[in-house]
C-alpha cells in the first residue's frame, strides 16, 4: 500500500432495509438508510461523520466493519476489497478494525470482571501475549487511565466514564489500525466527555490510530476531527477538512446545522444571524426526489426537485452536493487557471 | 417586595435502603414574572427533583421535604396535596424531557389538551377543541385541524415535544418549568423549540425555569443561571456573571470541558478530573473538593467545612472557600486565558 492510498475506501455504498408486510412478508418498500456514499479515510487521520438522527451514521459504521452487508457498493481496506469477504476470512480484519459503541452500560457484560472483558479479544483471537494475558490487560487499563488493580472488579462498580474507558481498553487490545467510534461520548456527562475526548486523542498520537468518529454533536466533531462528512437522509452532502467545513460551509444544510447549535455566550443571542429550518427530517422510507434537502431548503429552485446534485469538488478537498452552494469560490478547481 | 417565585432553603431527601439520598440540599432562589432562570448541572445533581418538588410531585411519596416555596404569595411546602394539584395547569405547568411519559398513548393529542383546558375553564368541548387547534397551530404543528385528532405515536419526536408545549401552555400558566425540553431532539428542531419557548414566554409574560446540562441552551434563554452540584447551588448569577466572570471552580470546569463552535478550536479540552459524587455519600466539606484543582489552597477547610453561598458582587453568589480576590485572580490570569487560547 502506497503512502497516498487510503486506509479505508468506501465506494458508492448502499444499504436498503426491506420493509415487509403481511403473512408472507411481501416487500412493500425499503428504508434507504445509506444510499450511495463514497469517502476515503487516510492513515493517522480522524474523519468525523455528522448528521441528525436517522441519517445513516451508525449504519455506515456497521457496514464498514462488516457487521452489516451492503446492498451495493464497495468497502476497500488496505487496498483489499472486503465487501463480500466470507465470515471465516474476516478474522484478521476483525483485529485491524474495531468499533466503540455509544452506550458504556449495555456494551459490557455485567457478569464478567474487567479482566475477562478486556482480555476477551486475546482469547477469542487466540493471540499469544509476552507476559501472559493478565499483564497485557493491566497494561491496557493503565493506558486508558484506569487502575490496573481494577482487574477483578465488575462493570457496575464503575462510573459511566470509567466504563467507556473499559470499552476502549478492550478495543485497543489487538492493536487495531482503524477504530470506528459511534457516539463515543454522547451518553456521558460534560466533564467526563472531555476526559474521554482527550483520551481518544492521546491514544491516537501514541498508537498511530486512524479514527472514524460518528457523532451528532457538531462541537465535539470539530474538536476531534481532521476532516468532516455531513450526512442527510442516507447521503453525504458535504465533505471537507474541518477548517473549511466549519469556517466556510457550502451546503445549505451544513449552514443550517451550524447556525442551530446553541452557543455558550449570552451576547450571541442578539448578534448571531440564524438560519431556521422548518419541519422535521423526512422519512428515509420515502425520501424527497432529486436533492433530498429541497423540502426544507430556503434556496431550493425547480431544478432541485428534478435533478440530483452530484457531490462535486468545488474547492481543494471540499466536495459538496448542491446546485446553489454557499461560500462557493469564484472559480471551480476543476478548471485551474493557467498562468500568463 | 417578594418575588413571584421564592424558594428558600428547600431540602428534598429520600430515605432508601442504601441510606438517605440528599437530592436537593438547601436550595434558595427567586424568579420574577417574564424572567427565565436556567438551572445547569450534570446528571444526578438534583435538577429534576427540584422541578418536581416545586410542582409538589414528591408530596406523599415518602420524601422528606423542608424549606419554603412561595408562589405568588402562597406557601406550597406546607400546603395540602389537593391544593397544590389544583394549582397545576393554570398556575404552574411543566414540560418534561420525554413527551411520551407525560402523554397518554390511548387518547388523541387534542383530547389531552381539551381535558387539561376544561379542568380550569368551564367551557363546552367544542370551544375547548377550538382552543386546542389554536394552540397546536401556535406551536408550529402543520395542519392543526387534522392533527388534533392524531395519537401521540403518530407524531415525530419534534412534533410531540411541540404538542406537549401546547398542552403545558394551554392554560396560560404563570410559571413554566421545562426539564431538558430539547435534549432528545435534533439540533435543527431544538433551535425551533427554543425560539418557540422564547416567543411564547414573552407573549404570556410567564416565569420560566429551564433545566438542562447544556450550557449553550441556558446561554440562549436565561436571564439568571443557577449552577448545581451535589444537590446544592454552587454558583448563581446573571447570564453575564456565569459566562463572563464565573468564580466557582466547578463552573470553570464545565466551561473548560466544552468544545465551542464560536471560538477557534483549542488543542485540548480541560476536563474536570474524577466523576460526580453519589448523593448518598456526598464528600464532606465542599462536595467538589475531591475534583477541585484548587482544594489545597483553602488550608484544609475544603474537607471539613461546607462553604456558605456568599454574595461576591451585585447578587452574584458563590459557594467556595477561596477568597474572592484569589478567585478573581485565578479567573483573570489562568482560567480565562486558558479557555480562550490553550
Ligand atoms: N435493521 C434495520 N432495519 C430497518 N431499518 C433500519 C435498521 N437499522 C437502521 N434502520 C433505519 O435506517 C435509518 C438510519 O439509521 P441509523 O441508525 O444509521 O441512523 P443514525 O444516523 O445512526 O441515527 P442516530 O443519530 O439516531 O443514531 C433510520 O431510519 C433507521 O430507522
Ligand atoms: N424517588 C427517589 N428516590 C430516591 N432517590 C431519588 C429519587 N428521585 C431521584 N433520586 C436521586 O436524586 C438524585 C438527583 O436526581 P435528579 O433526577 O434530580 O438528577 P438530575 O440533575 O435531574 O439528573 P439528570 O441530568 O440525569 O436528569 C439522583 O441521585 C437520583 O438517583
Ligand atoms: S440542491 Fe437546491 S434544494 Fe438542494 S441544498 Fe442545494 S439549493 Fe437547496
Ligand atoms: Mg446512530
Ligand atoms: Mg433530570
Amino acid at each position: 500500500m502506497s503512502e497516498n492510498e487510503p486506509l479505508l475506501s468506501v465506494q458508492n455504498m448502499e444499504k436498503h432495509f426491506p420493509v415487509t408486510k403481511g403473512l408472507f412478508k411481501r416487500q412493500v418498500g425499503a428504508v434507504k438508510a445509506v444510499d450511495g456514499i463514497s469517502f476515503d479515510v487516510f492513515k493517522g487521520e480522524t474523519l468525523g461523520l455528522v448528521g441528525e438522527s436517522g441519517c445513516g451514521k451508525s449504519t455506515t459504521g456497521r457496514l464498514v466493519t462488516r457487521l452489516l452487508e451492503p446492498t451495493a457498493g464497495k468497502v476497500v481496506f488496505e487496498g483489499q476489497d472486503i465487501t463480500h469477504m466470507a465470515q471465516g476470512k474476516l478474522r484478521p480484519l476483525r483485529r485491524d478494525m474495531q468499533m466503540i459503541f455509544q452506550d458504556p452500560y449495555s456494551s459490557l457484560n455485567p457478569r464478567h470482571t474487567v479482566g475477562t472483558i478486556v482480555g476477551a479479544p486475546f482469547r477469542i483471537q487466540g493471540v499469544e501475549t509476552e507476559h501472559g494475558i493478565k499483564k497485557a490487560v493491566q497494561d491496557l487499563l493503565g493506558l486508558v487511565g484506569l487502575n490496573p488493580e481494577h482487574y477483578n472488579r465488575y462493570p457496575h462498580e464503575f462510573s459511566g466514564g470509567q466504563r467507556q474507558r473499559i470499552g476502549i481498553a478492550r478495543t485497543l487490545a489487538l492493536k487495531p489500525k482503524l477504530i470506528i467510534a459511534d457516539e463515543p461520548v454522547s451518553a456521558l456527562d460534560v466533564s467526563i466527555q472531555a476526559q474521554v475526548v482527550n483520551l481518544l486523542e492521546d491514544l491516537q498520537n501514541e498508537l498511530d490510530l486512524t479514527y472514524v468518529v460518528i457523532a451528532h454533536d457538531l462541537s465535539v466533531v470539530r474538536h476531534i476531527s481532521d476532516r468532516v462528512a455531513v450526512m442527510y437522509l442516507g447521503k453525504i452532502v458535504e465533505i471537507a477538512d474541518r477548517k473549511r467545513l466549519y469556517d466556510s460551509p457550502m451546503h445549505p444544510y451544513t449552514n443550517a446545522l451550524l447556525s442551530a447549535v446553541p452557543v455558550p455566550d449570552p451576547k450571541s443571542r442578539k448578534e448571531r444571524e440564524r438560519i431556521r429550518l422548518t419541519g422535521d427530517v423526512p422519512s428515509p422510507l420515502n425520501p424527497p426526489p432529486a436533492c433530498r434537502f429541497h423540502t426544507r431548503c430556503w434556496k431550493a429552485q425547480e431544478i432541485c426537485k428534478q435533478v440530483e446534485p452530484p457531490l462535486e469538488e468545488l474547492a481543494s478537498g471540499h466536495r459538496v452536493a448542491c446546485h446553489f452552494p454557499e461560500n462557493a469560490p469564484q472559480q471551480a478547481v476543476q478548471t485551474p487557471a493557467t498562468a500568463g | 417586595m417578594s418575588s413571584f417565585l421564592e424558594v428558600k432553603d428547600l431540602k428534598i431527601h429520600f430515605p432508601t435502603d442504601d441510606g438517605l439520598v440528599k437530592s436537593v440540599d438547601g436550595l434558595t432562589f427567586s424568579l420574577e414574572r417574564g424572567k427565565t432562570l436556567g438551572i445547569v448541572g450534570e446528571s444526578g445533581s438534583g435538577k429534576s427533583v427540584t422541578s418536581l418538588g416545586i410542582l409538589g410531585l414528591h408530596k406523599g411519596r415518602g420524601a422528606n421535604i423542608s424549606g419554603e416555596i412561595w408562589l405568588d404569595g402562597e406557601e406550597l411546602v406546607g400546603a395540602s396535596q389537593e391544593h397544590v394539584r389544583g394549582l397545576r395547569g393554570k398556575k404552574m405547568a411543566m414540560i418534561f424531557q420525554d413527551p411520551l411519559s407525560s402523554m397518554h398513548p390511548f387518547y388523541t393529542v387534542g383530547d389531552q389538551i381539551i381535558e387539561a383546558y376544561r379542568i380550569h375553564h368551564k367551557v363546552s368541548k367544542a370551544v375547548a377543541k377550538k382552543h386546542a387547534i389554536d394552540m397546536l397551530g401556535r406551536v408550529g404543528i402543520p395542519e392543526p385541524q387534522r392533527r388534533v385528532d392524531s395519537y401521540p405515536h403518530e407524531f415525530s419526536g419534534g412534533m410531540r415535544q411541540r404538542a406537549m408545549i401546547a398542552m403545558a401552555l394551554s392554560c396560560d400558566p404563570e410559571l413554566l418549568i421545562a426539564d431538558e425540553p430539547t435534549t432528545a431532539l435534533d439540533v435543527t428542531v431544538q433551535a425551533q423549540i427554543l425560539d418557540l419557548m422564547r416567543d411564547l414566554q414573552r407573549e404570556f409574560n410567564s416565569a420560566l425555569i429551564i433545566i438542562t446540562h447544556d450550557l449553550g441552551v441556558v446561554a440562549e434563554l436565561s436571564d439568571d443561571i443557577l449552577v448545581m452540584y451535589g444537590g446544592k447551588c454552587v454558583e448563581y448569577g446573571t447570564a453575564d456573571d456565569i459566562f463572563y466572570r464565573p468564580e466557582h471552580p466547578y463552573t470553570w470546569g464545565l466551561l473548560g470541558s466544552m468544545p465551542r463552535l464560536d471560538r477557534e478550536p483549542t488543542e485540548r479540552l480541560l476536563p474536570i478530573k474524577g466523576s460526580p459524587p453519589s448523593l448518598i455519600n456526598v464528600p464532606p466539606g465542599c462536595a467538589f473538593h475531591p475534583r477541585c484543582p484548587y482544594a489545597d489552597k483553602t488550608g484544609g477547610k475544603d474537607r471539613t467545612e461546607v462553604p456558605a453561598l456568599l454574595e461576591t458582587e451585585g447578587g452574584h453568589l458563590v459557594r467556595c472557600h477561596l477568597d474572592r480576590a484569589e478567585r478573581r485572580a485565578l479567573w483573570d490570569n489562568e482560567i480565562k486565558p486558558a479557555l480562550e487560547t490553550q
